[in-house]
């Protein structure tokens, strides 16, 4: 008797053992995200929403966790077994992601259509040599944003088109007295203020390396960093710059203290939106200027991908939902805060509808996006940088010294 | 039973814990240790062996002499701060008066938040444009023009000073005043007999039964201030121009950031060190001022 039970117990873990798989088939996923700017969390649960409802065998956990912690927890959580299917990453990541494993070389799951389908300059964001990463989900460059009602006010008749003319136009709104520091810019101790002077250096029309070693200590890296404390030590940059953040940036301009502010395109409508905005309707877009006989625009390359990790268990899974999320009729759905990557969307009214002087600016600025350097050494590169042009803005070092320590800092 | 029984018992006792010990504490120090005379990178390969260069390099390195010299800055005015801060509230709560309770419940509540939510309120107080501190010393006209506290060199870290001071000084509180209630009543009114001062009182009475639970507090302190990382993360970064990162942001930049495991194993030891002759030298302070008291 207590045999039979005994094999009864067993015969019944052996069919539980086979049937269990197939009751639970779910794979679950676990994905990390971005906590501020381009779609927000809101967004990003929505779209995760429509790709469990298409694929119920699918669950996905979502994370956020603010820019500034993306990469180090991305790296940790492979340095310490695993955790997350699917990242976002940031464009100047795949070097060294693909340098140490981090992510999936995924190239011969890009299929044509994708190719053709989506804008040249997008597939940089996932590409190192040659082999792609990911695929691109968030679009994004610097624009000039200005508030028309203060333009107006001091007689201006037209946004500037060079760095210089963006001097001039803030001197006079200044004199006017309209405001004391009409110009907003995110130069924290952070990449945001890399993204700042990125967008400067690709109006002086200058490298960051040349054959693998730094060049921004020399031309167009030291003419950009001269603008900025120019800017800075003028007063026409508002002097809290060098501790804000892009959200600092967007809550100033929000509150009409700023003329003129650099920042991403999720700007635009959170600015336009008269809940959070006292400027709202008064918004006014274009791509970051130029420079005189060197540049039209100018544009920094802040776009970020969504790529596999090396230690995901669930491939195939992720891949199903970043082709989703990545898909033309989801991003068209949500471009409100971030621009699609697929060419064909420009002409969607859905698309543009609203945001029209916003499609306009980015025609221009995608077209000039500008990469940061791709090299695996990327963070000490940046962290070197971030130092120099800390030290510029107070005065502890000269623009010329900073950059030429930096580049010795680089580790290249 | 026998003297060896018991010991064998409480050494069977204590296996556990040794396992867990070995474990937790033993086996990655060693791994650490190892890792340190390493080129390895966070990820990927297990790097070459390279002798004592990670620790020639790093203590050579200006960045460490620099921020070593913050983080004792940090450290010591902090915890001197707490220290005195932190007696002040307790004797105060030591009196009756109405509301005592509320305020002793309501001290704890900075020490209980989570240092990231203290930190973050923290940067909304000091925020360079609509922060309350700023708006605050404006409309009582000690400041005629907003000012950024952690945008500059000169005031960003004592503007973390202070945010760390406000977060900690319950914790020496909480500590005096337990201390302070085991001071017997007969003592302090016989004091007040002979015509003790309150501070000739404080000092000789009052004093000696505090400085053995202060030492623990003392201790406790300076190595959590010589450790510091979340606060500053949170508040400044490490900025402007890195003159508030302390040894911990400098390991994580090194081992996390830039990926150098080997190298950031080397400067954890080099902490971890400096932080173990911390805490010998104050063990033996405690023992000195407990052997006094007593």
């Amino acid at each position: 008797m207590l045999k039979s039970i005994g094999k009864t117990l067993l015969g019944a873990v052996f069919v539980g053992g086979v049937l269990v798989p197939h009751a639970f088939a779910e794979t679950s996923l676990n994905a990390l995200f971005m906590a501020q700017a381009a779609y927000s969390e809101a967004d990003v649960r929505a779209m995760t929403d429509a790709f469990t409802k298409a694929n119920p065998d699918i669950k996905v956990n979502l994370e956020f966790v603010p820019y500034e912690g993306l990469h180090d927890k991305t790296v940790l959580a492979q340095g310490s077994g695993g955790g997350y299917d699917v990242v976002l990453f940031d464009v100047i990541w795949p070097a060294e992601y693909a340098t140490n494993k981090v992510l999936v070389d995924v190239s011969p799951k890009i299929t044509d259509d994708m190719k053709k389908g989506v804008l040249p300059g997008a597939w940089t964001t996932v590409q190192y040599e040659g082999k792609y990463y990911g695929m691109p989900w968030i679009l994004d460059t610097k624009y000039l944003f200005y508030n028309k009602d203060i333009l107006e006010k001091a007689g201006i008749k037209a946004p500037p088109k060079t760095w210089e003319e963006l001097g001039e136009q803030a001197k006079i709104i200044k004199d006017k007295g309209l405001l004391k520091t009409p110009i907003a810019w995110s130069w924290s101790q952070a990449e945001a203020a890399i993204c700042d002077y990125t967008t400067l250096v690709s109006a002086y029309g200058g490298d960051f390396l040349k054959d693998g070693k730094p060049d921004f200590q020399n031309g167009a890296g030291v003419s950009a960093l001269k603008y900025m404390v120019d800017s800075y030590k003028s007063g026409l940059t508002n002097p809290n710059s060098k501790e804000f953040l892009e959200e600092d940036v967007r809550k100033v301009f929000e509150n009409g203290d700023a003329a003129f502010a650099l920042n991403w395109t999720y700007m635009y409508n959170m600015a336009n939106d008269p809940k959070d905005s006292k400027v709202a309707g008064k918004v006014g877009v274009v791509p970051a200027p130029g420079v005189t006989g060197t540049s039209e625009v100018s544009a920094v390359n802040g776009s970020m991908g969504l790529g596999v990790t090396a230690v995901s268990k669930h491939q195939d899974e992720a891949w199903k939902y970043i082709t989703f999320m990545t898909s033309q009729a989801t991003q068209n759905q949500y471009a409100k805060l971030s621009l699609p990557i697929w060419a064909s969307s420009y002409d969607d009214p859905a698309v543009t509808k609203g945001q029209e002087e916003l499609i306009a600016a980015a025609k221009l600025g995608l077209a000039a996006m500008y990469p940061r350097p791709t090299t695996p050494k990327y963070q000490e590169l940046s962290t070197a940088l971030q130092q120099a042009i800390q030290e510029s803005l107070l005065g502890t070092a000269s623009p010329e010294d900073a950059l030429k320590t930096a580049a010795q800092n680089s580790g290249l | 039973m026998s003297g060896t029984w018991m010991t064998t018992r409480a050494w069977l006792l204590m296996l556990p814990l040794l396992v867990v010990m070995v474990a937790v504490i033993g086996w990655p120090l060693v791994d650490t240790i190892g890792l340190s005379f390493t080129d390895a990178k966070l990820v990927g390969t297990a790097g070459n062996f390279v002798g004592l260069d990670n620790y020639t390099n790093m203590l050579s390195s200006s960045n460490f002499s620099r921020t070593l010299i913050t983080t004792t800055l940090f450290a010591v005015i902090s915890v001197a701060a707490e220290m005195i801060i932190g007696v002040l509230a307790a004797l105060l709560l030591n009196q009756q008066f109405r509301g005592r309770a509320l305020l002793r419940a309501l001290m704890i509540l900075p020490w209980a938040l989570p240092t990231v939510v203290n930190a973050t309120l923290w940067r909304l107080i000091y925020n360079p444009e609509y922060g309350a501190l700023n708006a605050a010393l404006t409309q009582l006209h000690l400041l005629d023009a907003y000012r950024s506290w952690l945008g500059e060199p000169g005031t960003a870290l004592a503007a973390l000073i202070v945010a760390d001071c406000w977060k900690n000084f319950p914790l020496v509180a909480l500590i005096a005043l337990a201390a302070l209630q085991a001071v017997p009543r007969d003592i302090t009114a016989a004091s007040l007999v002979d015509g003790a001062g309150p501070f000739n009182r404080f000092r000789f009475v009052i004093l000696p039964y505090l400085a053995g639970p202060l030492m623990v507090a003392l201790v406790l302190r300076t190595i959590e201030a010589f450790k510091v990382f979340d606060i500053i993360w949170v508040m400044t970064r490490g900025g402007p121009a890195n003159t508030t990162r302390t040894l911990s942001i400098l390991v994580y930049q090194e081992a996390f950031s830039f990926q150098r495991a080997g190298s950031g194993a080397s400067l954890a030891l080099i902490v971890t060190l400096l932080v173990t002759v911390l805490a010998v030298g104050y063990a033996a302070l405690v023992r000195k001022t407990a052997g006094s008291a007593a």
